[in-house]
């Protein structure tokens, strides 16, 4: 049945062999290439959601201080007038920050680029079941991220109210004089909501409907599980969230009364109908990510992921709870105490199927044979820092020491741990593991693993400190925390944050280049020489700066002297001249001709040719005879066998 | 890192430091376990030549303890947290020492006072921008009330934390065990002044409150008489 349909589509496409520019590039119908169009659309607002926080980041370490490259702003600006951010601009960095990231950098880099590139392949079909509809949940994506965008262009600026948007302050203009910008915010994600809604329907249909001959259930890649559960998550939560935005739009732009208590509305109506979308949707945040780590972790350890049916069960387990913990997110906010118990349970009850994922992580590994690549640094990345961020979470499940941390950077730390530690890594690591299949060609392993470093100790020297900041009380959303005569003490914490923020925004320059590269092949000796340049110059600066902090410290009454200039100086040579030494040893050709499985994994991704043409694998589906982890299997030569191949009559009974 | 913790001030935050503590020390200790388990399992295991990897998909009574245990231990937790909640959650007090109401309007905390006839809406309650007195050791309970939107009352010394809600009244209540002046921010986004909105508390010895309750609600002066 599938075959059928799915060739319907595959001729489709050989009639029309000379499709155009707009057919290949643009409106595409080609799983593969709706994948790569999210994966630009991700990437890019990466940078426009990550340049927000370093803007931010920079008020808070030196409050009321011009920030570094926006002098030339006229002090007639209502944002940043001579550099100086104002609190209403602040307000609006940290909406969007957290906007962009989720909506439009995490949902399009996992769930449109990896759940549309991997399940069809994976799965053995030759396209989603509905590529009409792929074409356009991508588009709806476009439209709902312009929609976005257009609202930093409006009077009154963006919406600024958290990205939260917690009615009244969200839906009654005059309390943020925000006015088009929180409207356009709330068009946007219904239309971002509509796509989402797209993209669950087709990789349900997928996933259900498009197993190719032998994959059953249970021979799926956790990738794909993890993608198909996440789907019926974004099915099901999303258009909360959309009734939500609409009910908002309503209070605003129709005068209904919704959230307005003066009118027999109720403030916390709007908190119930977000977290009751927001929690399942952090969920649909790290599923996949958990998905992709598995995958990496097995094939990288060449051994079968450790519980593959319980890592099944645990993410439907999570999926199934995340319904039911919604109001961990509203212990303070003045709803029943008795409805604080009850959430408060269900929350610590979902830590269970999380706790089992990790210990079956860290039994993939015992008795592996380790091979660290760069895809493998980003997942045991994500298996710490997940393991961190979901610890910091056992606190604030707790609702009674929640009373104190909650609002509190605490918090910030955590979900940056379980959404940045987690998700972005296994997306870096997503990214440089499937570029040989998305492009046909190779990322290069030394700017790779610079990246991965530099990323990885930036991080953990940004977001660490922000538990003791929540330690200490620290609230979050607040615009200058000098105000405070508590917090005075806590100042230099954020003057670490900053930098740590700084290097890990710098951090991301050797991945475009690497990126960019590669794709394009871009060898010039100049351009290889300013890779090399640009990331040993990162490397010194950082180290410039480290230097310059630990002869000075973090909060020096005044501006650093000749003699630690000269010091940095020296350190910020040393390090540059390392690490351009180091890369133009290392550093290959970017973008070389990838093999057809570079990894030798068994997944059936891997048995299509590279590049995949339309319809991924010639004229015969691949047939499964064997689960997607059968590595180092006893009595077979290689140490791995794609899918297609049947585990002999010795090795299944050695399977256990 | 619970170093940073500020010097407790409440008899209910000697509760919710107790259950940080617990917390700590359980997330602590999950950490090292896995921390170092990953750690020797990545340098035990890494690629040698000559040796394969273990061929195996688990380890069944592996995966029932390392559900039942850490289900246990949660469980453990879920009734220690109850505990304390229902404690500090449950019950207002009937017959609180002191009774206040407190207003978060964008951006200050209306502190009202019902007055010597304990009653508020009468002639006798009193109203302060930002300044919450009160005696140690008494009962205080505060009802929290929004004019606008949705604001934070926050005593970080206390550890305490509710919303206010426009449409409701929540209430709040607490006994302080130290003197001295505290800052109460908001902690909940509010708008463009939400940082810097923040109030006073005071807190009282016994004979300090009285002088201030009877500075505060002394008879008019006589109009000089001259």
């Amino acid at each position: 049945m599938s075959d059928t349909t799915a060739s319907a589509v595959h001729h489709g496409h050989q009639e029309h062999h000379q499709v155009g520019f707009w057919s290949t590039y643009v409106f595409s119908l080609d799983h593969k290439m709706i994948a790569r169009q999210f994966l630009w659309l991700g990437l890019v607002m990466m940078v426009l959601g990550g340049v927000f926080a370093l803007i931010f980041r920079w008020q808070l370490a030196w409050p009321e201080t011009p920030v570094w490259g926006f002098g030339w702003v006229p002090d007639d600006s209502n944002n940043m007038p001579t550099g100086i951010v104002t609190p209403n601009f602040y307000n609006m960095l940290v909406t969007m920050h957290a906007t962009i990231m989720v909506f439009m950098v995490v949902m399009p880099i996992l769930v449109g680029c990896f759940g549309n590139f991997l399940i069809p392949l994976m799965i053995g079909a030759r396209d989603m079941a509905f590529p009409t509809l792929n074409m356009l949940s991508f588009w709806f994506a476009v439209l709902g991220g312009s929609v976005m965008m257009a609202g930093f262009f409006v009077e009154g600026g963006h919406a600024a109210a958290g990205w939260t948007a917690y009615a009244p302050l969200a839906s009654v203009p005059k309390y943020t004089g925000v006015e088009w910008g929180q409207n356009l915010w709330a068009v946007s994600l219904f239309i971002l909501s509509l796509s989402s809604l797209m993209g669950s329907v087709n990789y349900i249909t997928t996933v259900i409907n498009m197993r190719t001959q032998g994959m059953g259930w249970f021979r799926m890649p956790l990738s794909v599980w993890s993608l198909f559960i996440t789907a019926i998550l974004g099915l099901l939560a999303l258009p909360v969230l959309g009734s939500a935005v609409a009910l908002l739009f309503f209070d605003r732009v129709f005068g209904t009364t919704f959230f307005n208590p003066a009118q027999g509305g109720e403030p916390l109506l709007w908190q119930h109908l977000f977290w009751y979308f927001g929690h399942p949707e952090v969920y649909i945040l790290i599923l996949p990510g958990m998905g992709i780590a598995s995958d990496l972790l097995s094939v990288f350890s060449r051994k079968p992921i450790f519980g593959y049916r319980a890592m099944v069960y645990s993410m439907i387990a999570i999926a199934f709870l995340s319904w039911l913990v919604w109001g961990h997110h509203m212990f303070q906010s003045g709803m029943s105490p008795y409805l604080g118990s009850a959430f408060m349970m269900t929350t610590l009850v979902i830590a269970i199927p999380s706790a089992i994922k990790t210990f079956n992580w860290l039994g993939t590994l015992w008795g592996g044979s380790i091979l660290f690549t760069v895809p493998m640094l980003h997942a045991l990345s994500f298996v710490i820092l997940f393991v961190i961020g979901g610890l910091s979470g056992i606190f604030m499940a707790s609702n009674v020491v929640d009373i104190y941390i909650h609002d509190t950077y605490f918090i910030v730390a955590h979900f940056h741990y379980v959404i940045f530690g987690g998700s972005m890594f296994a997306i870096f690591g997503g990214v440089h593991y499937w570029f040989p299949k998305m492009f046909n060609k190779h990322m290069d392993d030394a700017l790779g693993k610079i990246h991965f470093w530099l990323t990885f100790f930036f991080f953990n020297l940004a977001f660490f400190p922000m538990h003791i900041l929540g330690v200490g009380g620290h609230m979050r959303r607040i615009y200058n925390p000098m105000q405070y005569d508590f917090l005075k003490d806590m100042q230099p914490l954020n003057v670490l944050i900053t930098l740590g923020a700084l290097g890990l925004g710098l951090s991301q320059i050797p991945f475009a280049l690497n990126f960019l590269g590669s794709i394009f092949r871009w060898n010039a000796r100049w351009f290889r020489a300013l890779a090399q340049a640009v990331t040993a110059f990162v490397c010194g600066l950082v180290a410039y700066r480290a230097a310059v902090v630990a002869s000075a410290g973090l909060m020096p009454a005044e501006p650093a002297g000749t003699g630690v200039r000269v010091f940095a100086g020296a350190v910020f040579a040393a390090v540059f001249v390392l690490i351009f030494a180091y890369l133009s040893r290392k550093m290959g050709e970017m973008g070389r001709a990838a093999a057809q499985n570079p990894w030798d994994a068994n997944t059936l991704e891997w048995v299509a040719p590279t590049p995949a043409p339309h319809g991924n694998f010639g004229p015969a589906l691949p047939v499964v005879r064997r689960g997607p982890y059968e590595y180092s299997v006893p009595g077979e030569a290689a140490d791995w066998a794609p899918q297609t191949q049947p585990l002999s009559a010795r090795a299944a009974a050695a399977s256990h | 890192m619970m170093s940073w913790l500020p010097e407790n001030i409440s008899l209910e935050g000697v509760e919710i430091d107790r259950l940080f503590y617990i917390s700590y020390y359980l997330t602590a200790v999950t950490f090292i376990l896995v921390a170092a388990f990953m750690l020797a399992f990545i340098v035990m295991y890494r690629q040698k030549p000559g040796v394969r990897a273990k061929y195996t998909h688990g380890n069944t009574t592996l995966e029932i303890l390392w559900t039942v245990i850490p289900a246990v231990i949660l469980l453990a937790f879920i009734l220690v947290s109850q505990n304390s909640w229902a404690r500090l959650k449950f019950n207002p007090p009937e017959n609180p020492d002191i009774r206040v109401e407190v207003t978060g309007k964008q951006f200050n905390w209306i502190i009202r006072y019902p007055g010597p006839d304990g009653k508020f809406g009468t002639a006798d309650d009193k109203e302060f921008d930002n300044q919450l007195n009160v005696p140690v050791n008494k009962k205080v309970l505060i009802h929290l009330k929004g004019e606008d939107v949705i604001h934070s009352f926050f005593m970080p010394e206390a550890r305490l934390k509710a919303d206010v809600v426009p449409g409701r009244t929540i209430p709040l209540w607490f006994t302080l065990t130290k003197t001295g002046k505290f800052e109460i921010p908001c902690a909940e986004l509010c708008g463009f002044g939400h940082s810097g909105m923040k109030g006073e508390l005071v807190v009282h010895t016994s004979e300090s409150f009285q002088d201030w309750l009877k500075k505060t609600w002394a008879p008019p002066q006589q109009a000089s008489r001259q």
